[in-house]
This record gives C-alpha cells, structure tokens and sequence, in this order.
C-alpha cells in the first residue's frame, strides 16, 4: 500500500480531486458564469461569421469559376489565333495529362442594340462566340441558363415556351411570345396602312416631303433602322413567326433592370427577352477593321448571379460569329479563335500548367495571355480573403477579452479560495496538483464555453435565414438586399476544420488565462494560506 | 541523514529554530527546541498564543520548515526530504486536524474524508478502488458518530460535527500520527470535551499516536505528557499523567 501509495503520487497522473473540485467550482462560483458567457459569445460569433463567409465565398468561387474555365489562353491579335486544333495539339503535348477538357472560342467587344418601345437602348459587351458542343467541358455556362432545357444541352435555337419556370414575374417567351407579338405588330401595320389610306387624300404633303421624324415611344411594328442593313437577310424573305436569326444568349442584366416597386418588393423589367431580335455591332477580324452589323434572336438569358458577367456577356455560335467577323481562311478554310479554355484535372496545379504553357508560347513571340480563373479574378479573391482573415482576428480578440475576463475571474477564486488551498496541501497536495485544479478549472470553463458556442453557432447557421427574416420584420430594413446580392437566401457553409480550430483556440485562451492565477495558487505557502482571512 | 532511535519514538524534533522577518526584524518563534513525540501515547503541547507551538506544529507537520535543527520520522529525516516524500507524508504517514477545521465546502462530509485518498491516489486508482475507500470513508464517519451527516456541506454542519468530519478526515488514510492543533478552541466547552473525549477513545480503544497543541491547561491535563512552551523554547517536561 505504501509503494502503491509513493508511485502514485511521483507520477504525473490525474488525480480525482482535482476534477472533482473544478466541477464543484464550475457550479457554484457563478462569477465564472460570466467568463463563460464570454466564450460562447466569441465561440458562435466566430462560427457564424465563418460559415458565412465561406457560404459567400464558394457561392462566389462557384460564380466566378462558372464561366471561367481552369485556364484560358487568350490572343490579342484582332484576327485571333489560327489552327486552334494545331495549339490545341501543341498543348496536349505540354500538359496533356492534366487536361480533361478543351473549347475554342471568339471574344470581341460589341455593342447590343435593344429596340425598347421605340427607343435604342444600347449596351457595350463581350461577345463571345463558343462552341455548344465543348463550351460545357471547360465551364459551367449551361447551369446559369433559363430555360431547363438548354441547362443539360445548350442550343441557340428559340424554344417553345416554358422559360424560367420557376419565376413567376418572367413574361412569356419562346415562339409562342414571338407569334403573338409578329401577329400583334403585323395587325397593328395593316390597321395603320388602312388609316394611312383614308387619310392620304386629305393629306398636303407631297411623298417627296414626308414631315418630320416622330420622337419618343412608338408603335412601329419593325425595329429602328439605325443600322447598316446591309447584311441582313432581305426583309420580304424574311417571316419572323416562323424564322429566326442567328441566335443569342444575353446576360440578363444587358437587358434587364432590377428595381423595388412602391410595395417595396423587388421587380425586375426586361428590356427584351427569348424571342425578341437585337442587334450586334462588332469588328470583323481584318486589319482595316470594319463594323459588322447583325441582326440576332435572343434565344435564352445567362443568370449566374456575378453583376460583372451578367451585365456584360453575351453568347452566340462559335461558328456563325467566325463568319461574321471573316476569321476563317478562303484558301484553306482553316477557321481562328481568339481564345482557347482549358479545363484541369481535379487536383491539378493550375498555376504549374499555366507556367509550362507560358513557357511554350513566351509573351515575347505570342500575343497571348494565359491566366489561370483565379488570376482574372485575383484582386477580388484576395480582398474575400484578407476580409475574412481581419474578420477572424477581430473576432478572436472577442475571446482574448474573455480570457481576461477569466484572468480576472480565477485570481478572484484563488484569493477566495487560499485557505483551501491551504487545506489541500496540508492533506498532502503538491504545488503542481494545486496548479492543475485551476488549470483545469480553464480547460473545463473553456471547453463548457466553447462547446455552447459551438451549439448556438450551429443553430444559428442552421436558422440564419428565419433569424434574418425576423430581424427584417423587426428593423423593417433588409439584412441581404437581393437587388444587390443575387441571392435568395443566405449562403453557408460549415467546415468542420474551422470549428476544431475555433474550438481549439478558445479553449487554448481559457487555459492561458488559468496559467497565471494557477501559479499563483501553487507558489502560496501552505502556512500563510491556511491562516488567510 | 537518520539516525537511529528510540524504537518507540514516532517523531522527534532536534534543536529546531525558526525565526520570521517583518519589516527586516527578525522575530525569534523557535529557539532551540528539542521534542519527541512517542508511540502509542497522547503528548499535549501547551502554551500561551505566541509561544511557538503552532509554529512547532506547522514544522512537524513539514508545512513550513525550520532555520536550522531536525525532525525525523520514525527514524527518517523528514525536514530536508524531497518536495514528494514531504507530500507523501501528510498525506499518508500523518492526520492533521485545525482550529477551523479547515474542511472543503465545496465537499459534502464523506467527500472531505475521501479527499486525502483521492489526492494520494491517480483518479484510475481511486476509481478502481472507489467502492473500498467508501466504505472506509463511511466507517469513518461511523467512528466519529458522523455517519447519519454523510451527504451534508460543512455549511449545514456544527462546529463540533465539522472538528468530527475533520477527525475522520484525519483518519482516513491509518496515519501513524494525529497532529490536533487547538482540536477544541472553537468549541463550545462541552462539544469541545464530547472532541477530546473522542480523541482519547481513539488513542485508547486503536492505540493511535496524538500530538495535541492547545492553549488549555485542563485539555493538557488529560494527555499522557505534557510539554509547556514559553517563548520559543520547551520548558519542562509535566508528570505523566493517568486519564481516570
């Protein structure tokens, strides 16, 4: 007994009255209750804002990287670069292992006209000319789509109906839209040709002299002839019911605008939409550059939610747009690009490929630009980064202030509880068995602290948008402004590793602060604690 | 280094000092004190407050140590003992019991009387051994007539069932010695004689080893000897006395 008695107190095993008496501490000195609020505090905070955060954060990589491909080569000549197929062997034989994916494609500034009541609303865009068939390989461009039919296979050709199925506020489009409005435009025509007849005898002028040009909102059944219409199919050839032109797909904030109606409730209004016919004024591809005037049916809207690509993207045919632009070879037929997309395999070093396909085509003989996504959207990803970093620092200054809060707690216990310290040395504790009750008094108030923080954090998350929807009810003022944010609910996402690490540091701050009201409890002279009053 | 003894010596005290400092004075508690307590007998240390004797105590005790001198423990020198073996001997080899009881009221009284096992134990030894301590914990209390106020805090407690919950306490781990400093000076007089009267029956009936400080000449008087102290140093040794 007496062996078994020296071994186990030389060794630096746990001892039962040291967790005995942190409990008993932990439920009857309430002071420490404050303390332990403070972690909690901190804990959820940090949580929430977190997951937030991250929530933003991937909705925001998921959006940027949804039409940005893993690399995109990009040319700067105004002719592009020819023999896509040819770089695209050069590439394969530099990086072809990590590449699972490749699409060509033509980028050229453009100008959209909207004819809107009458009046030209014009948009400067990128316009891009993809392939259908590969563009999905290297981006996400279908998911942003309207209709759910071109979101598994995209296809410029109108649809019916059935456009954005779940918007109630979306007006009717397709070629149903599109009959009716030529059927609408076309009666109104002949209603205003009759009116024309009756009123010609009466009328003064000569055809030579046809009056003034009428301003402002118009019925005019054919859009504004504002354009070079030298390109286009012949107008008498031409039956908008049943035909299209060349079709498009636009940004939907190109041709639409969000706004609050006097109910307050957000509304948006198109300026055209699936079914309508816009033109597009862009550069051909010669080196004495010409503007090429085309006439397109919008045949979709892109919504992925970034202002930045919704208000300046719009798409049609890889093919066509080559046309259009004269970027195909009349002695070979040989077509050129502007850019070429590549898509990466899952855990494939982005920067590495981009590095060897630098090497391959140095800037100093090829005009081109080879960027990695995260390169093109740098500066926004790092200011999401370095916001989420100075928002974890504040915030776990909230936690530090709690460990003083326990600081000042456990040195207020210590002097209230000398004579018991007193005590227990007297019963034979050591210095260190001293010191661990309070250090573990941290440890147990820092993990009883943090562990209900990680609940309510949790909760929070969980209930984020009914809370926001309370607090909105309450404020009466909006916490996620749709018209800016683009989402209908808040993003989150938990990582466990954040609330291991959140954990992890609130309850190394509750141990720190315990360090030195503990040293202090086992340096007391055992005589001096027990004659403490 | 030990030296060897009178086999029935259980502590011995050698020429011990021990002087304090206030405002650089030093004050002189102990002068040259020579003691020994003996096996199976209970010894008073009588004095007047301020004659040292708690200062004495405290010593042998190893809660304090002395300017010079020595103290053994049944032959071992326990003054100058490593940090451990010091521990280990409150905890194991002697029971102390206070003036203020000085019990954890953070504890119900069977949980003060474990306290000296769970500190001497790891906590996977005292769990695998936890229903025996209980039962010894629960005989103690039986001992002191204290059973029936196993599960109460010392805050629902007398001062004389909270000197018993002490004894018990004191009891728990079979120490070889009881160190009783002023066991009766905050009890009433007849709690205090109902805790001396506990205190003989257990030298008595288990032949345990007392050392009692007080400052009573009639609680010394029921000692089988009795030391004065006067200003530090031992007087003279009283006659052996018999308890009716």
């Amino acid at each position: 007994m007496h062996t078994d008695v020296l071994q186990s107190i030389e060794s630096k095993e746990w001892y039962m009255y040291r967790w005995l008496l942190c409990f008993r501490y932990l439920r009857t000195r309430y002071i420490a209750l404050a303390s332990i609020i403070s972690v909690t505090l901190g804990v959820a905070t940090l949580i929430v804002v977190n997951s937030v955060m991250a929530g933003f954060s991937a909705e925001m990589h998921e959006r940027l990287h949804g039409l940005a491909s893993d690399i995109l080569i990009e040319c700067h000549a105004s002719g592009g670069m020819p023999d896509p197929d040819g770089h695209l062997e050069e590439i394969m034989n530099v990086c072809g292992d990590d590449v699972v994916g490749s699409s060509a494609s033509v980028h050229v500034p453009a100008m959209l006209g909207i004819d809107f009541n009458g009046q030209l609303i014009t948009r400067h865009v990128n316009f891009v000319g993809l392939d259908p068939e590969t563009y999905d390989n290297v981006s996400h461009f279908g998911r942003y789509l309207l209709h759910p039919e071109n979101q598994s296979q995209v296809d410029f050709k109108l649809r019916e109906d059935g456009y954005a199925p779940d918007r109630e506020d979306f007006p009717g489009s397709g070629w149903l839209y599109r009959r009716a409005r030529v059927a609408y435009e076309r009666a109104l025509a002949e209603e205003k040709a009759r009116l024309e007849a009756i009123r010609k005898p009466a009328n003064s002028l000569s055809p030579e002299n046809p009056g003034p040009p009428v301003g402002g909102p118009s019925m005019q059944i054919s859009p504004p002839q504002i354009f070079n219409e030298n390109s286009e199919i012949a107008a008498s050839e031409f039956d908008p019911a049943v035909e299209q032109f060349p079709g498009i797909i636009l940004g939907i904030s190109t041709c639409s605008t969000r706004m609050r109606d006097e109910n307050n409730n957000v509304r948006d209004h198109y300026y055209c939409r699936p079914g309508d016919d816009v033109r597009m004024m862009f550069p051909n591809a010669s080196d004495n550059a010409k503007v090429v005037n085309q006439k397109f049916t919008v045949v979709d809207m892109y919504e992925s939610g970034m202002s930045e690509y919704d208000s300046t993207f719009a798409f049609c045919r890889l093919d066509q747009l080559q046309e259009f632009r004269g970027m195909i070879d009349p002695a070979t037929e040989v077509r050129s690009v502007t850019t070429i997309q590549l898509k990466l395999a899952e855990g494939a070093d982005l920067n590495a490929v981009r590095d060897a396909l630098r090497r391959r085509f140095p800037p100093n003989v090829y005009a081109y630009n080879i960027q990695t996504w995260r390169d093109m959207q740098g500066p926004l990803l790092a200011a999401v980064r370095l916001e989420t970093t100075i928002l974890n620092i504040l915030l776990f200054l909230i936690i530090a202030v709690a460990g003083f809060g326990i600081l000042a707690t456990f040195f207020m216990i210590v002097v209230e509880k000398t004579r018991d310290i007193g005590t227990l040395k007297a019963l034979g504790a050591s210095g260190g068995g001293v010191m661990s009750i309070f250090l573990s008094y941290g440890l147990l108030l820092g993990f009883v602290g943090s562990g209900a923080g990680l609940i309510g954090g949790l909760l929070f998350v969980d209930h984020i948008n009914e809370i926001a929807s309370l607090i909105e009810k309450v404020t009466g003022q909006e916490v996620f402004d749709p018209t800016v944010y683009y989402f209908t609910e808040i993003p989150t996402i938990i990582h466990p590793f954040t609330l291991v690490w959140v954990m992890a540091g609130a309850v190394g701050i509750a141990i720190i602060a315990s360090v030195l009201p503990a040293l202090r409890a086992a340096r007391m002279h055992p005589v001096k604690a027990l004659r403490f009053e | 280094m030990a030296r060897k003894m009178n086999s029935e010596t259980v502590l011995q005290a050698r020429n011990i000092h021990k002087s304090y400092h206030k405002d650089r004075i030093e004050v002189p508690v102990l002068r040259g004190v020579d003691f020994e307590v003996t096996s199976g007998l209970v010894t008073a240390l009588v004095g007047r407050s301020g004659s040292g004797k708690s200062t004495l105590m405290h010593l042998l005790a190893t809660l304090d140590q002395p300017d010079c001198g020595e103290i053994h423990f049944q032959g071992e020198r326990i003054d100058n003992a490593p940090r451990s073996r010091r521990d280990r001997y409150r905890n194991h080899d002697i029971g102390i019991i206070f003036q203020f009881y000085h019990l954890l009221p953070e504890l119900s009284a069977i949980e003060n009387v474990l306290a000296p096992t769970m500190i001497g134990k790891s906590a996977w030894n005292f769990f695998l051994h936890r229903k025996e301590a209980r039962r010894r914990a629960e005989a103690m209390l039986d001992r002191v007539g204290l059973l029936h106020r196993a599960t109460h805090k010392p805050t629902e407690m007398s001062g004389g069932e909270m000197q018993r919950a002490a004894i018990a306490r004191a009891l728990m781990t079979d120490p070889t010695l009881l160190l009783a400093d002023e066991p009766t000076g905050n009890l009433d007089t007849e709690t205090g004689l109902d805790i001396l009267k506990l205190l003989t029956n257990l030298n008595q009936d288990d032949g345990l080893t007392i050392l009692m400080i007080t400052h009573d000449d009639s609680i010394a008087e029921s000692a089988d000897r009795c030391h004065r102290m006067q200003d530090g140093q031992l007087q003279q040794e009283l006659p052996e006395l018999q308890i009716a």
